[in-house]
């Protein structure tokens, strides 16, 4: 190589760099080492990764009020929210550096136990159980003595309705599910143009709790082997209900949560959306100019003496076993969550609905939220409807059911096709992927 | 540099000779072993290793027992060539795979064209305005893949687009950019707009590369602009055409960020719509970090080959033309 100025430039500047980066990697380990030495030593500092807004408002109220006794601080650390957080915990954990606390969805918490990543928590929050209800307990101690995770939010899911456009068009609120395909006919017949609602392929969360309402579990064990019900009987009710629905054309088929769907919902074009406790946020943002014409009802049975709903959303705090405090960061956790200042906060903060029964009756929620100003009883109802929650049974591959659920149903709505083929799809991929994984799956 | 080596001074033990072979000197030879260390050293820990560790992952599995829950009940074991088999025999990242050679088949030819067409009309005499012209083919290119897919995406969609308005203002029929077919076109769109103006400034540039006295010989032998175009420009910008090309081909195979971003949008674009997106789920989604490894680094493979493949076949077209 010709000795140049230019190449001789090249090579200080590769040096440099080569120096600078050798720097800064070992400045960096010499920093993460002390932070962990004083943890171990000293009072308890935990790190929590949520994405619930506003919490570290409610955290502060732990770190200046009772953990500044217990000598526990917590330092948040925001995350983006749903799936790729249980990437990150993972891939933190396979480091043995995730966070001492993370917000976990409930139908994650199989996947991140069976990776050995959540602590069991079940002695260090005696009496807890007793402020949630039963069905929403279940799901944080996945049918075994252990407990973990403790319950934060839930998603009961109701049935919204343009009240003012319902009366324009003399259409009634559906109670059951039959009514509830009459009135998608009767709209279509009278503004056809318009539909009453659309079945959305890219959010699997309502699927799952649509499911749940009509009974199905999805994810049982039997012994040591894991049994895959997404094909049941009670599931395939609800994929034909609306498959049926789409190929009759009576309902939309195209996905939620863009520009076309918002405008949609704004414009009255879709007077009705199945969804959960927490849609007044969304129709908050999504449909502005709709503020104070929509209501909220149970959401349709599929006979006329039911009273039963399903969940779509929620989630709980749980303490990793990395954690190197788990007694403290279990501490925190039920403090968050069943205490009425925290609870009130994370509700006023965060606009959660909170998993705790008597926070559910608490002075924060005694007004409605301001887009539902017209239903001045809406968190009553919603308690009300709370209580009707199906048990739900998640398993430790729940991610692979519901992508399995985006690309067959995705499918499926566009081209008006079976529905129970690509329930048959789902079911299939799910049981391969569990016995791919060496799980043991019973027929 | 060391063979033929000759000593700048003459012969050994003349009085003026090198001193003899000293620690200094064995310095000196190995001063290269030196220099090369910090590249050496950036090349390992950035590239060498991370490829390796991903061909590691790839052979490697993880193993679950019984219901999986509990400390202990997953171990990573060696899966040999499971990974690979199942990612060759799984259908959707063929289809994945057909998807984005019939994407690419759209895309290069039209980019490609266009950035030529470009490049030739800014080169001729008679263009005003050039540097704002150029500016302004080139100005996509800075707009970052996912926003230009997301402006895109809202033109693309009915209820929100100003097209589609006056297309129903003007009782003109509304097609479906986000279904079937035109979901291609509507794709290849993306990539037109946001990769025309790169390819433009490199041939250009090339362009403006050629001496104008091939040019003055061609109006003296009574070429027209056109014939200048077709018989002196292109083939003197081949290179950078074949370039242009190799470059274009390694970005259709690693489509991700167009297809993602219009997801949302539609039922048409499903999570394994291009190869890399299924990387991407089976890695992030599913969680098998082990699949994902072994997928990533066949599309690696067949990126090598193809681009490597075209760039041999391109390079011996050449040389047999400068031979004849």
């Amino acid at each position: 190589m010709p000795d140049t100025k230019h190449s001789r430039l090249r090579r200080w500047g590769a040096t440099t760099v080569a120096a600078v980066l050798g720097a800064t990697t070992l400045a960096a380990c010499g920093s993460e080492d002390a932070k962990d030495s004083q943890a171990e030593s000293g009072p308890a500092s935990l790190t929590y990764w949520t994405w619930a807004p506003g919490m570290d408002k409610v955290v502060d109220l732990w770190n200046k009020g009772p953990g500044k006794e217990q000598q526990i601080t917590v330092t948040v650390k925001k995350q983006a929210s749903g799936d790729t957080l249980v990437t990150k915990i993972l891939t933190a954990h396979k480091a043995h550096k995730a966070p001492d606390l993370v917000q976990a969805e409930y139908q994650t918490l199989p996947t991140l136990v069976s990776n050995d990543a959540l602590a069991d928590i079940s002695g260090d929050v005696d009496g807890a159980k007793s402020k949630f209800a039963d069905g929403v307990w279940q799901q944080t101690t996945l049918g075994s003595d252990a407990v973990y995770a403790i319950p934060q939010d839930i998603g009961p899911m109701m049935f919204y309705y343009r009240e003012d456009l319902f009366k324009k068009y003399g259409l009634t609120v559906p109670t059951t599910w039959e009514q509830f395909a009459e009135t998608a006919r009767a709209l279509k017949k009278k503004a056809p143009d318009k539909a009453l609602t659309t079945f959305s392929a890219n959010d699997s969360g309502l699927f799952a709790g649509l499911a749940q309402q009509a009974g199905a579990k999805w994810w049982t064990t039997s012994g040591d082997k894991w049994k895959v019900g997404i094909d049941d009987a009670a599931t395939r009710k609800v994929a034909d209900f609306w498959g049926g629905l789409v190929k009759e054309g009576v309902i939309d088929n195209q996905p939620m949560y863009q520009p076309a769907w918002n405008k949609a919902l704004n414009t009255g074009k879709q007077i009705a959306w199945v969804s959960a406790v927490w849609a007044p946020g969304t129709l908050t943002t999504a449909a502005p100019d709709t503020k104070g014409k929509w209501a909220m009802a149970p959401l349709p049975q599929w006979s006329d003496s039911d009273d039963v709903t399903g969940s779509w959303g929620g989630s709980s705090t749980a303490v990793t076993t990395d954690s190197k405090h788990r007694a403290a960061a279990a501490k925190f956790a039920a403090w968050l969550n069943t205490d009425p200042k925290a609870v009130a906060a994370m509700a006023k903060e965060g606009g959660i609905y909170p998993a705790s029964t008597s926070a559910q009756l608490s002075d924060a929620f005694t007004q409605p939220p301001a887009f539902f100003s017209n239903q001045p009883d809406f968190y009553t109802k919603a308690s009300q409807i709370a209580k009707t929650t199906a048990p739900s049974a998640w398993g430790p591959n729940v991610n692979v059911a519901y992508t399995s659920f985006n690309d067959a149903f995705g499918a499926a709505a566009k081209n008006k096709s079976d529905f129970g083929a690509a329930l048959t799809r789902m079911q299939d991929t799910t049981v391969a992927d569990l016995k791919k994984q060496g799980f043991g799956v019973a027929q | 540099m060391t063979t033929a080596h000759r000593e700048p001074y003459g012969a050994e033990g003349a009085p003026y000779a090198l001193p003899p072979r000293t620690a200094a000197r064995e310095r000196a030879r190995s001063a290269p072993y030196f220099f090369l260390l910090p590249a050496t050293v950036l090349f390992v820990l950035f590239f060498a290793l991370p490829i390796g560790y991903a061909i590691w992952l790839s052979l490697h599995k993880v193993q679950v027992k019984g219901l999986g829950l509990g400390s202990g009940a997953r171990t990573e074991i060696w899966a040999g060539l499971e990974n690979y088999t199942d990612a060759l025999t799984d259908s959707e990242l063929l289809d994945g795979a057909l998807r984005v050679l019939g994407y690419g088949a759209l895309v290069i030819p039209v980019m490609l064209g266009l950035a030529l067409l470009f490049a030739l009309m800014l080169d001729t005499d008679k263009v005003r305005l050039a540097p704002v012209t150029r500016l302004a083919t080139f100005l996509p290119y800075a707009i970052p893949g996912v926003v230009a897919a997301l402006l895109w995406g809202f033109l693309y969609l009915p209820d929100v687009s100003p097209f589609y308005f006056v297309l129903d203002k003007l009782g003109m029929p509304q097609p479906n950019l986000l279904d079937g077919g035109p979901l291609y076109l509507a794709l290849s769109n993306i990539a037109v707009w946001g990769g025309t103006g790169f390819n433009m400034i490199v041939i250009y540039t090339s362009l403006r590369a050629i001496p104008a006295e091939v040019y003055e010989a061609a109006k003296l032998d009574g070429a027209s602009p056109l014939q200048i175009a077709l018989r002196i420009k292109i083939p003197m910008v081949a290179p950078s055409l074949i370039l242009t090309f190799f470059f274009s081909i390694i970005a259709t195979l690693q489509v991700f960020s167009e297809p993602t971003t219009l997801k949302p949008l539609t039922n048409s674009v499903s999570t394994t719509w291009s190869p890399l997106m299924k990387v991407y789920r089976d890695a992030f989604g599913a969680g098998d970090i082990h699949a994902a490894a072994a997928e990533a680094v066949i599309i690696a493979l067949v990126t090598l080959v193809l681009s490597f493949g075209f760039l041999r076949a391109a390079n011996s077209r050449t040389k047999q033309g400068e031979a004849r």
